[in-house]
């Protein structure tokens, strides 16, 4: 009788200890899934930024045709930027640093051509362009949420991965710490594009 | 020796550097985002631009619309954007404060009337509208309804304009109907479950009890042909709707009755930055 009550003992022990596994497993995996989809928005802000910009480029070129140098600039750092997309299981630092270097250039591209379209009034003035400009500012806004969207998650992701004992877990079945935007300064708030 | 001590200076300029870093940090998030108003409003004149008969013609018109749409457009005059874009402002502010609901259906209008510092507004678009308020629209309201006037000094009509056209836009964008009726879906399928859940464990059960004894065994087929018949009338409840319309219906006066011409709170709306500004 004595032997049979440890039996049940011990076995309800080890259910215990696997359900338990079970839920830390389960929980790095919800919370590696959150990171996931906010990776997504972030991309997905991203592309609009991208998909905003033949518009503008083509717009300008009615207005400026001599400023050829600013325009290629934009579209050669556009297809750059857009050619870097990473997959949501391989959000390495070196990665995250290669997608963001993509993407500053863009940016940096685009501030120039703005800085550049000061010199032409009738364009300031165009209709589309102005709206253009609207998106441009709401997608910069938006770029700004995503991106500290997707630093939180990852903040909560990379905290319950380290933390004891969700530890063991992670190591076990091989999650790995994911990356975070490296805010520049400032960069919190998104840049203000002036026209 | 000397490349210690260069070590050592740039380890104390970098952990320097860092401090000041975390010093921003903190001192950024610290930022006076104003608390949600209780009791909850809609219109809330933190700067004091309007007059009180004014405040209560907004107020009214704007609880009606959220009544009738469950679209909530909060309207923030505040004095001070604490050293933070109007944008990033109006943003925290509809997350703090969840304008909208879960469906994220709010809209925050924010206004820093011009003083000693230039006049600023935005127009901040929950993730649900943003089909309905792009930003070049959000854009064109500013420029061609709310700065005009507010350039004038009039603060209210910019800001009515600027709702009437947005009450347009998100017209039938989310109707109090498809509220309910999503409710009474959700009540459905909860009972739904918790009847197969009841009825499973009473098979079973019965089902161990006639076969402990045996002479009790035509029990369980009774409590089988309960299970289907209660999974049937559920079913057929459901195709007809009609009942369960009724309820929600009711659940539907209830709310109205509870609301009777004030604003009822806000519910968790979310902001993806969409929206836009502009400045005087």
């Amino acid at each position: 009788m004595k032997n049979k009550n440890t039996i049940i003992l011990i076995v309800g022990v080890v259910i215990l200890i696997v359900f338990w596994f079970i839920g830390k497993y389960n929980g790095l995996v919800n919370k590696e899934e959150n990171v996931n989809s906010k990776w997504a928005q972030v991309e997905n802000v991203y592309q609009r930024r991208a998909d905003l910009i033949p518009n503008l480029v083509a717009t300008v070129k009615g207005y400026a045709e001599h400023e050829q140098q600013v325009l290629t600039d934009v579209i050669a750092a556009r297809s750059k930027a857009t050619s870097m997309n990473i997959n949501a299981d391989n959000l390495t630092e070196e990665n995250i640093q290669a997608f963001q270097a993509a993407q500053d250039q863009l940016s940096g591209a685009l501030s120039r051509l703005l800085v550049t379209v000061e010199k032409y009034p009738d364009l300031k003035a165009n209709q589309n362009f102005m709206e253009l400009q609207a998106q441009l500012e709401g997608t910069e806004n938006r770029i700004a949420v995503e991106r500290k969207n997707f630093n939180e998650a990852v903040k909560d992701y990379n905290t319950g991965l380290r933390r004891f004992p969700t530890n063991i877990v992670a190591g076990m079945f091989g999650f790995d710490k994911k990356a975070y935007f490296e805010s520049a300064a400032g960069s919190e708030v998104a840049p203000k594009v002036e026209f | 020796m000397t490349s210690n001590k260069k070590n050592n200076s740039c380890k104390f300029v970098r952990i320097s550097g860092l401090l000041i870093f975390l010093f921003a940090v903190l001192t950024s998030s610290a930022q006076q985002i104003p608390s949600r108003p209780s009791p909850p409003r809609l219109v809330n004149d933190f700067s004091n631009t309007l007059s009180t008969p004014q405040e209560a013609n907004l107020e009214r018109k704007l609880v009606a619309y959220n009544d009738s749409t469950s679209t909530q457009i909060a309207v923030v005059f505040v004095n001070d954007l604490q050293g933070t874009t109007a944008a990033d402002f109006a943003y925290k502010l509809g997350e703090k404060w969840g304008v909208g609901t879960k469906d994220d259906n709010g809209i925050v209008i924010l206004v820093k009337p011009k003083n000693d510092t230039k006049g600023e507004v935005f127009i901040s678009v929950g993730y649900g509208l943003e089909p309905y308020v792009p930003d070049a629209i959000a854009k064109r309201i500013i420029e061609n309804e709310m700065i005009p006037a507010f350039k004038n000094n009039d603060y209210y009509s910019g800001v009515s304009d600027a709702i009437d056209i947005i009450i347009g836009l998100a017209s039938g964008a989310f109707t109090a109907e498809e509220y309910s009726d999503e409710g009474a879906e959700i009540f459905i399928l909860v009972f739904f479950i918790v009847m197969m859940v009841v009825m499973i464990v009473f098979i079973t059960f019965a089902g161990k009890v006639g076969k402990t004894y045996s002479s009790r065994h035509d029990d369980s087929s009774i409590w089988k042909a309960l299970f289907w018949a209660s999974v049937f009338s559920n079913s057929n409840r459901h195709n007809h709707h009609n009942h369960w319309d009724d309820f929600s219906g009711g659940s539907g006066g209830f709310g109205g009755g509870f609301g009777g011409g004030s604003f009822g709170g806000f519910g968790g709306g979310s902001f993806g930055g969409g929206g836009a500004g502009g400045s005087w």
